[in-house]
Parts: structure tokens; C-alpha cells; sequence
């Protein structure tokens, strides 16, 4: 038992650490992506390249000064980030980000918890998550924040809708809610082992979950939320130093486990084509496995940030027309062909 | 009409493919990755500086004649085609004695530009008869006090042991005006 509980400690601090470490160079490369994308060079005055720039940003946060603005309801002014945080920690959870290791005789799955309802625990969490959100928006006590806070629950809530609707799909067709599992589906090699990527045979419901959570993870062009040109700086106007620090990282935390959960539906998870014709034992596998799990949502990231300067916010209108009118009908469209197609063609 | 630019503006329904979006975002994400290989514009400026042109207006600088000089003789003329009214001076009589400093018998014991109102047009160089005022190509520092930005003839006038060559600022026909000693302005 305490050799369990040491292990999923550690593997707990362990992701919690690199969790955290991309989130905060997921700052870096987006200040990079963006100036590369825009002809610049970006941050490369701390440290080679500006590497230790997100070193940086982090010192100044904590040295900023604190506000609180009188008028707010302060415990609910401190709880919003918190929750914001914590859930988007919390999702972490169940992403598989490896096989299993073998060491001394044990197995260690590289996983924390392999829930069985693991793609519904990443909902329910997410949704929480809208509180964070709405809490602080609304606590704050200011216009701005408060529309920004109507906005981002707005705008969560309808595209949960069909971002679930996404995944009923792929659950039909994987026959599971396990995200271990689903990974494992997606494993095998060249011949009569292979399997393809679900994005294959979901195309349409991969695009859905992909438009999806750009809008859950309040990127843009759905950023409505924040907003700064209309709303200065939306739910997080009156929010200063670390407080703004936290609700800054869960986007970009949010933004790490949803490249993770795409890549893990779509994309393959920890597997990697002909990797069992490579002739390695199962823990190089393991280890190559996690590495091309990295890649892959290092990928997602970058993609974000490369939509994100790329096409400019939706209206708000627009925004819920997309919602409502277009991502909810295809995804029952999608949820209506996967299943013909599992009734009359076997998979 | 003014112009032929006009455009009639038609309000014409979206369709499908134009509803979703997506064919106009693929191609917004190709013409964005293209950017990113494009080589980049920054200049990274302590280390490398911009290339400016030979006549760059930058800050002034107050001549002297061959002889250490000043050449300024305080007529004003500068103070009246500025344009921004930056430039100001006190004029003063040169005293016995003082032919090495001054090049003629009047003289600016006080000139001052106030570099936060000039916009460096130039046009003090174009009226000064004298050769006396020019633009460089310096660029002038920063500072925190707008006191500071009044250069007086500390920072105006070029030094004795560092003159400042402004031969590429002056036209051929006026250089070829300044070979002809018989004349009393180059004298």
C-alpha cells in the first residue's frame, strides 16, 4: 500500500511539475509563435534566446502589487482564480501519458488515476472550471467583468453541448469511456496489427471537438471572455499580480490537457505507428511512447497559437450561430452516421 | 464621385461552405505559416544599428571655422524659419581678445534649442547664411527630465578636437562656392 501511494505520489508531483513547466513555457512560445508569425523575433533578451523569460514574467507577478478592489466581494474575489486553477490541474488526472513501465518486477502505469468513466470526469472537471470564471467575473463587481464572466459561461456551456455530442461518437465506436483504453485501441503495428488513429474514422467529429475546445479553453477566436478591445481586459480586469498569474496559467493549462485529450482521442495517445516491429523491449516503447505523446501536443499548442493569429474574434452572434446552428446539428449528424456505419459496416 | 474607387456594396448570403468558416480558415493558417520561414524585420537595435542615410536630420551641431571659431554671429535667422519656434539665443558683442573664439564681431552667448519642439526639418540649416547650424547624423539621447532636452551651447557646439564633417551635407555648387577665397563669407 505505502509503495503505491509512493509511487502515484510521485508521479503526481512529477506531472503537476511538468505540467506546470509547460503551461509556463507555453507563455514563451506563444509570445515567440506569435512574433514568428508576424515577422518579429520575440522575447530573446533573458537568458539565450529569452529562455528564462517566463522565469521572469513569474518574478514580476509575484513582486506586482496586489489590489482588492474595495467594492468586491473578497472570499469569492480569492476563490475564482483558485478554482480556475485547481481544475485545471485536475484534468490531468486521467490522461494516459504513457504505457507501463517495468521496473524491478512492478508495473508502473504512467497514469494517475485510470478512471473508467475518464473522458466524463475531463467534462465534468472542464465544466467546473466555468466557475472559476464566473466567480471572479462576477465578484470583481465591475461591468466589464461581469459581461466578460456572461460571456465565458455562455459561450462554455453551448459549445460543452457539442463538444459531448463529439464524443458520443467516438464512444460508439471505442465502445469505452476509459482514455487508457481508447489509447490502447489505437496501438499496433504494420500488417494484421495495425489500427488506424480514431481521427480516420471520425473525421467530422474531430473537427467538431477541435473547434470545441478552442472555444472551452477561451482561445482565440473565441475569445470573447477577455476580450480586450471591448472589454478591457474581460472576467479578469480587476485582477492583479499572482491573481491574474493563476487565471493567465489555467488558460495555458487548460490549453496543455486539451492538446493531451486530443491527442489521446484522435491522435493515438502514447502510440506511435510500427511500434511493435521495432523490435525494442516494452520499456523503450513506454519511453518513446510518452516522448511522441509530448510531440503531439506540442504540436496541438503550437496549433493554437497558430489559429490564434491567424483569423481574427467571432461576434458574439457569430459566435452563437456557430454554436448553436452549425457545431450542434453536424455533431448529431456525426453521432447519426457513426452509428449507421458501425450497424451495417463492421469495423 | 470624387474617385472611381467606389465600391458597391453587395449584401450577399453566406453559403454552407462560407458558414463554417473552415475553407477560409485553412487558408488564413497557410498564408500564416508561410510567415513564420519569412526572414525577419527586427533589428536588434544596441547591437545592430539601422542604416540611416549620410543626410539623416538628427541632432544639431554648432560649427566652428578652421580656426576653432564659432561661426555663428547670433543674426537670428535660424529662431525665425523654425517652424516649431525651438530654437532661441542672446546675442552678445565680441570684446579684444576674443578673435580666436568668435569669427565675427557679434556672437550667441546663449543658444538654445529645445529638442523636445524641434521636428527636425532641417530649415534652420537652409537659413543660417553662415554654415554655422547643421543637422547630423547623431541621434540625440534620452533622459528623464524635459529640462534635459534643452541643449545649450555645451552639447551644441562641436568640440575643437572633434570636429563633425558635414562636407556630405552641403551641396557640389556650395562647396564649389566655399573654394573661392576672394569672397568675404569665405573668408
Amino acid at each position: 500500500m505505502i509503495a503505491f501511494l509512493t509511487y502515484k505520489g510521485i508521479l503526481v508531483l512529477i506531472i503537476f511539475t511538468i505540467t506546470l513547466a509547460v503551461a509556463a513555457y507555453s507563455t514563451y512560445a506563444e509570445r515567440k509563435v506569435a512574433a514568428f508569425l508576424q515577422d518579429r523575433i520575440g522575447p530573446d533578451r533573458a537568458g539565450p534566446f529569452g529562455l528564462l523569460q517566463p522565469l521572469a514574467d513569474g518574478a514580476k507577478f509575484f513582486f506586482k502589487e496586489e489590489i482588492i478592489p474595495n467594492v468586491s466581494n473578497k472570499t469569492l474575489f480569492i476563490i475564482g482564480p483558485s478554482i480556475a486553477m485547481l481544475t485545471a490541474l485536475m484534468t490531468g488526472v486521467v490522461v494516459p501519458w504513457g504505457d507501463s513501465l517495468t521496473i524491478g518486477g512492478n508495473s508502473y502505469l504512467l497514469q494517475i488515476a485510470d478512471l473508467n468513466v475518464g473522458i466524463l470526469y475531463v467534462f465534468g472537471v472542464a465544466s467546473v472550471g466555468v466557475y472559476g470564471i464566473m466567480i471572479g467575473g462576477w465578484s470583481s463587481n465591475n461591468k466589464f467583468s461581469l459581461i466578460g464572466a456572461v460571456r465565458a459561461s455562455a459561450q462554455m456551456i453551448s459549445y460543452e453541448i457539442a463538444m459531448g455530442l463529439a464524443i458520443i461518437a467516438l464512444i460508439l465506436m471505442t465502445g469505452t469511456l476509459s482514455l487508457r483504453e481508447i489509447s490502447l485501441q489505437q496501438a499496433g503495428g504494420a500488417g494484421g496489427d495495425w489500427n488506424w488513429w480514431n481521427v480516420v474514422y471520425q473525421p467530422l467529429g474531430f473537427l467538431i471537438f477541435l473547434v470545441c475546445a478552442f472555444a472551452e479553453c477561451n482561445r482565440t477566436p473565441f475569445d470573447l471572455p477577455e476580450c480586450e478591445t471591448e472589454l478591457v481586459g474581460g472576467y479578469h480586469t480587476e485582477y492583479s499580480s499572482m491573481k491574474l498569474g493563476l487565471y493567465l496559467f489555467a488558460e495555458y493549462i487548460n490549453m496543455f490537457i486539451s492538446s493531451a485529450v486530443i491527442s489521446t482521442l484522435y491522435f493515438g495517445g502514447f502510440n506511435f505507428p510500427f511500434m511493435h516491429n521495432l523490435g525494442l523491449n516494452a520499456n523503450w516503447i513506454t519511453v518513446i511512447g510518452t516522448a511522441v505523446l509530448f510531440m503531439k501536443i506540442t504540436f496541438f499548442i503550437f496549433f493554437f497559437m497558430w489559429i490564434r493569429w491567424t483569423i481574427p474574434r467571432f461576434r458574439y452572434d457569430q459566435l452563437m450561430n456557430l454554436g448553436w446552428k452549425i457545431m450542434i446539428p453536424l455533431a448529431i449528424f456525426n453521432i447519426a452516421l457513426s452509428g449507421l456505419i458501425s450497424l451495417y459496416v463492421h469495423r | 464621385m470624387l474617385t472611381s474607387r467606389a465600391k458597391v456594396v453587395v449584401k450577399k448570403e453566406m453559403n454552407f461552405w462560407e458558414r463554417i468558416y473552415l475553407p477560409a480558415i485553412l487558408g488564413g493558417t497557410i498564408i500564416t505559416i508561410k510567415h513564420l520561414f519569412k526572414r525577419k524585420t527586427t533589428i536588434k537595435y544596441p547591437e545592430v544599428k539601422r542604416e540611416i542615410s549620410a543626410v539623416y536630420r538628427g541632432q544639431h551641431v554648432l560649427k566652428r571655422d578652421e580656426n576653432g571659431a564659432e561661426r555663428c554671429t547670433a543674426c537670428g535667422l535660424c529662431a525665425v524659419a523654425c517652424p516649431a519656434e525651438a530654437i532661441t539665443m542672446t546675442a552678445s558683442e565680441r570684446k579684444k581678445g576674443e578673435e580666436h573664439l568668435y569669427r565675427e564681431e557679434k556672437y550667441a552667448a546663449v543658444y538654445e534649442i529645445n529638442m523636445l519642439r524641434c521636428i527636425f526639418c532641417g530649415l534652420c540649416e537652409e537659413a543660417c547664411p553662415k554654415e554655422a547650424i547643421f543637422l547630423t547624423d547623431r541621434v540625440e539621447s534620452s533622459d528623464y527630465s524635459r529640462k534635459a532636452f534643452i541643449f545649450g551651447k555645451d552639447k551644441l557646439v562641436e568640440p575643437v578636437d572633434q570636429r563633425i564633417d558635414v562636407t556630405k551635407r552641403q551641396l557640389p555648387v556650395v562647396l564649389e562656392f566655399k573654394q573661392k577665397k576672394s569672397l568675404s563669407h569665405n573668408r
